[in-house]
């Protein structure tokens, strides 16, 4: 499991409202996810739900590159593929995302 | 078996040797291993022979790698099987049975013989070394048999060995050439102690004794001394001393000396041939201890893997006797010169005897018996090669009754108490780490098992049981950047964001070469920090770079909701502001009004896109419960109401929270201002504390009730309120410039030294003057965070709120 197959992509706004590194929450359809805009453009879109065992949320994370640090535990992220890095374990669902016309479309 | 793999033929089955492909496995699968070892047994731990041997360990205690292990990695074991030489023309590795083994590369670890004297009858029956398990199951059977032993050598195996005779019900005697037991690591104070111990422990001794003769028919049945006196004995144990297993290297025609000599990365005269351990020879030196051969063992696997590594350099070695009940430790020069300053105490009371050398105030050796607690201590501080201070002195030579004990040491600690509570990390996970994974530093372990990484409380005693483990091995020397992006120091990035007129984090971490070009979790909101510090006029605040509770300018909680903490200035506030919390809470549904201990009110469980509302409905002043910066002052009643209150301490603290509020620094700043010297406001524990009296106040800096509590410094006393402003500014300004990000004031203090900070801020009244002009023009650009965000100049309302998709897809 990296980033979930393709589902329906549903329109989440421009891409102007996303600031540079800084987190922000989108609801689709129920689901709270946490998106990423990273400073070479890339757009992530992550399950909001910290891999921690006492849970809490991402979006509010640290961006350097395509990784997140958490900003509840400092865990260690890479938003490519969701994986925790090491000491800590575990991963992190990812949701395709594409950007059109300034758009940012994101797969559920 | 895998063709692809290169050979690697290990000699010797023993710690040296196992340790090493240990290591190899950690970092490569590239080689299919071949062990061969003489002794019939798999790898044990040698050292622990002495407690096999007085009974508190079994053989299968000591075993450290079962067969289990050896085929779990797919390693051939050749137990029982003696090599004889290395035939490099064929690349074949020949053993005394004539087999071959063919090889890519060979690592000799053959250890070290026991040295037995040359004297007339030492081939006699009941004499023997005390070196391996064989040598451990004789004596055993002796004690069985026989009954008056004599142990010739009264060095660390000797003694060893003795007690265990005696714990088996041996009659023992130890037979010593010189007149001090363990001359070569201890000075004649604690080898008298140590023998008057022994003595009490049931071991006798004959001092100053040279053996010229084993008398005896087949079996040893006496020694004879050149002073022609006679000791009746039915067994003897040769312990004088162990000279390296050098003959599969001279058999092979390799440059051996004392020992097989390698270069610094371990590599013998033979290609592709090298050797680790005792029988080792590294610069001349051949060691006799188990510190030296991990280190040794790990720079050769890297080095046979193709890892980068720093050279092998040598070890500084220190001794520990092995007996129970009895404790003895020394490091570094241990025998007073007239070039040293000797500062030693010996109690006959409670038979403990502490000494240290220092020459030209440096620390260069140590001997401790009776309590080793200091040990670890002590030998970082000889290595690092120290001065001895005041205080230094104060912490190891205590009030001078040689009762104080400070922490446990590590050694007694249980494998799973936990060391780090945050991670729940135990010293057997530390220990584990460090033994298995062959990591040597702090940072290493951290990042392995996640030991103080959150609050750093911990780092002490992880640094102890580095200590422990790898003993002259562990070294906090090592040049360490900020973080893992940077090798470069605090001040190194400071002065080169001052010179090169640096401007945003990305800006630095790109001139300076850092490894993760946007930095970490660690140095971002650091280097942001420094900017701002350095240019607070220009640097435009990257809220990119700053920890969630910043960012946000309320602290999140696990839930993902925030606290709300509004200024009460000094701790005071009014029935109509109390009332508005009360209303505010009650609408927005705040889950719970709780007292913090800075003396103001936390609203917490607020939703994040509930705080602008909040904070607009408040109307108050954040009270910057979330920031590196300053938190509160708590203050006592003081003289408007207290009987006893010399001093307005709700005014002045109410001043100082006003006149520096919302400046960033380096870590949070707590206040508390006191009316009298009765200190109700607790200043002892702020990292400023203000105690008023009749005729001025008193400022005490550096304290904290926190993760490491330290009582605060008195820094000087002033007689004016302008006065106490004006110092209050000084110390954190300079402490702004100075101090490393995160660092707090308890810390700070103990690293830059109270005196300096004293020079700077009260002794020299311009340099007072210039940090108080620099924090005033600071102030000047601070802006109340909380009516910025309700005004949503920079799109704030994008970090407050989420994006609700309703569309179709």
């Amino acid at each position: 499991m990296t980033t979930k197959p393709a589902g329906t992509y549903y329109p989440a706004g421009t891409i102007d409202e996303f600031l540079p590194r800084i987190g922000r929450v989108v609801e689709i359809q129920g689901k709270q996810l946490a998106v990423f805009l990273a400073s070479d453009g890339t757009i992530f879109a992550a399950d909001n739900r910290n891999p921690h065992p006492k849970g809490g949320p991402l979006a509010e994370g640290i961006v350097s590159g395509h990784y997140l640090y958490d900003p509840l535990y400092d865990w260690k992220i890479d938003l490519s593929t969701g994986l925790v890095q090491a000491p800590d374990q575990g991963q992190v669902q990812m949701y395709s995302v594409k950007v059109e016309n300034g758009t940012v479309w994101i797969a559920v | 078996m895998n063709g692809n793999k290169e050979k690697l033929v290990v000699i010797g089955n023993g710690m040296a040797g196992i340790s090493t492909v240990e290591q190899i496995l950690k970092l490569s699968s590239r080689f299919e291993i071949t062990v061969i070892g003489t002794e019939p047994y798999p790898n044990y731990n040698r050292i622990m022979l002495s407690y096999v041997l007085e009974g508190s360990k079994t053989l299968d205690d000591i075993v450290l790698n079962d067969l289990h292990w050896y085929e779990e990695y797919g390693i051939t074991l050749h137990m029982g099987t003696t090599v004889s030489k290395i035939d490099s023309d064929t690349r074949e590795v020949v053993t005394t049975d004539g087999s071959r083994v063919p090889y890519d590369k060979v690592i000799i670890a053959t250890g070290s013989n026991s040295f037995i004297l040359p004297v007339p009858g030492h081939d006699k029956q009941g004499v023997v070394g005390f070196r391996d398990i064989a040598d451990c199951n004789t004596m055993l059977d002796a004690a069985k048999n026989y009954k008056k032993a004599a142990v010739i050598g009264g060095g660390l195996l000797g003694l060893e060995a003795a007690k265990g005779l005696v714990q088996l019900g041996m009659e023992v005697t130890v037979v010593h050439l010189m007149q001090d037991l363990m001359e070569r690591q201890l000075d004649s104070t604690a080898s008298a102690m140590l023998k008057a111990e022994l003595e009490r422990q049931g071991i006798q001794f004959k001092m100053g004794a040279q053996t010229s003769e084993l008398l005896g028919g087949e079996r040893v049945e006496g020694i004879r001394f050149a002073d022609e006196t006679v000791l009746d004995v039915d067994f003897v144990v040769m312990a004088v001393g162990i000279k390296p297993n050098i003959t599969v290297a001279r058999e092979s025609g390799m440059e051996v000396n004392r020992g097989i000599i390698v270069d610094d990365y371990m590599q013998t005269s033979l290609e592709n041939v090298y050797s680790v351990g005792e029988c080792t020879e590294h610069r001349g030196v051949c060691y006799g201890l188990v510190a030296p051969l991990f280190e040794q063992g790990m720079i050769l696997a890297k080095h046979i893997c193709g890892v980068e590594t720093a050279p092998y350099e040598g070890s500084v070695v220190s001794t520990k006797l092995k007996i129970s009940g009895v404790d003895v430790f020394s490091t570094g020069e241990f025998i007073d010169g007239p070039e040293h300053t000797v500062i030693s105490h010996k109690d006959e009371w409670k038979r403990t005897y502490k000494k240290i050398l220092l020459r030209d105030n440096v620390m260069v050796g140590a001997v401790l018996f009776g309590d080793i607690t200091d040990s670890a201590e002590l030998q970082k501080l000889i290595k690092q090669q120290t001065e001895m201070t005041d205080d230094l002195y104060a912490s190891l030579m205590g009030t001078g009754c040689g009762g104080h004990k400070k922490a446990t040491s590590v050694e007694t600690m249980a494998e799973d108490e936990i060391v780090c509570g945050c991670n729940g990390v135990t010293k057997g996970h530390i220990m584990d780490a460090i033994t298995n994974q062959g990591l040597t530093s702090i940072d290493e372990i951290k990042a392995s098992t996640g030991a103080t990484r959150s609050c750093g409380g911990c780092k002490p005693v992880v640094e102890q049981i580095l200590q422990y483990v790898l003993g002259d091995n562990f070294t906090t020397g090592a040049k360490q950047g900020i973080c893992g992006c940077t090798s470069l120091s605090r001040d190194e990035i400071v002065a080169e964001i001052r010179q090169k007129g640096l401007q945003t984090t990305k800006e630095v971490m790109n001139v300076l070469g850092w490894t993760q070009p946007e930095g970490c979790s660690k140095c971002r909101p650091a280097i942001n920090y420094y900017l701002g510090m350095i240019a607070p006029d220009t640097h435009e605040d990257e809220k990119e770079s700053r920890f969630v509770n910043e960012r946000m300018n309320a602290n999140i909680q696990k839930d993902g909701t925030y606290t709300v903490v509004p200024r009460m200035y000094g701790g005071v506030t009014t029935p109509e502001d109390l009332k508005r919390i009360a209303d505010v809470s009650v609408k927005y549904d705040v889950k719970a009004v709780k007292v913090t201990g800075g003396q103001r009110l936390d609203l917490i469980g607020v939703k994040k896109e509930d705080l602008q509302n909040v904070w607009a409905e408040l109307d108050m002043p954040s009270g910057y419960a979330y920031a590196k910066s300053l938190r509160t002052v708590k203050t006592c009643v003081g003289s408007q109401f207290c009987r006893f209150g010399t001093q307005d301490s709700m005014a002045m603290g109410a001043r100082i929270e006003r006149k520096f509020e919302r400046l960033d620094l380096p870590a949070k700043f707590k206040y508390a201002v006191n009316g009298c010297p009765r200190n109700c406001a607790e200043a002892c524990t702020k990292d400023i504390g203000i105690v008023g009296n009749d005729g001025g106040w008193e400022i005490f800096i550096g304290g904290n009730g926190g993760i490491k509590a330290r009582l605060a410094d008195s820094l000087c006393k002033v007689k004016t309120d302008e006065e106490l402003i004006e110092l209050c500014g000084a110390i954190m300004q300079h402490y702004r410039e100075t101090a490393n990000y995160l660092e707090r004031t308890s810390e700070w203090v103990e690293r830059v030294g109270l005196e300096s900070i004293r020079a700077v801020v009260v002794d020299d009244i311009q340099e007072r003057k210039a940090l108080m002009e620099r924090i005033e023009f600071a102030l000047g650009h601070v802006e109340e965070p909380w009516q910025k965000a309700i005004r949503n100049e920079q799109g704030e309302n994008k970090l407050f709120h989420g994006i609700e998709v309703t569309a179709r897809p």
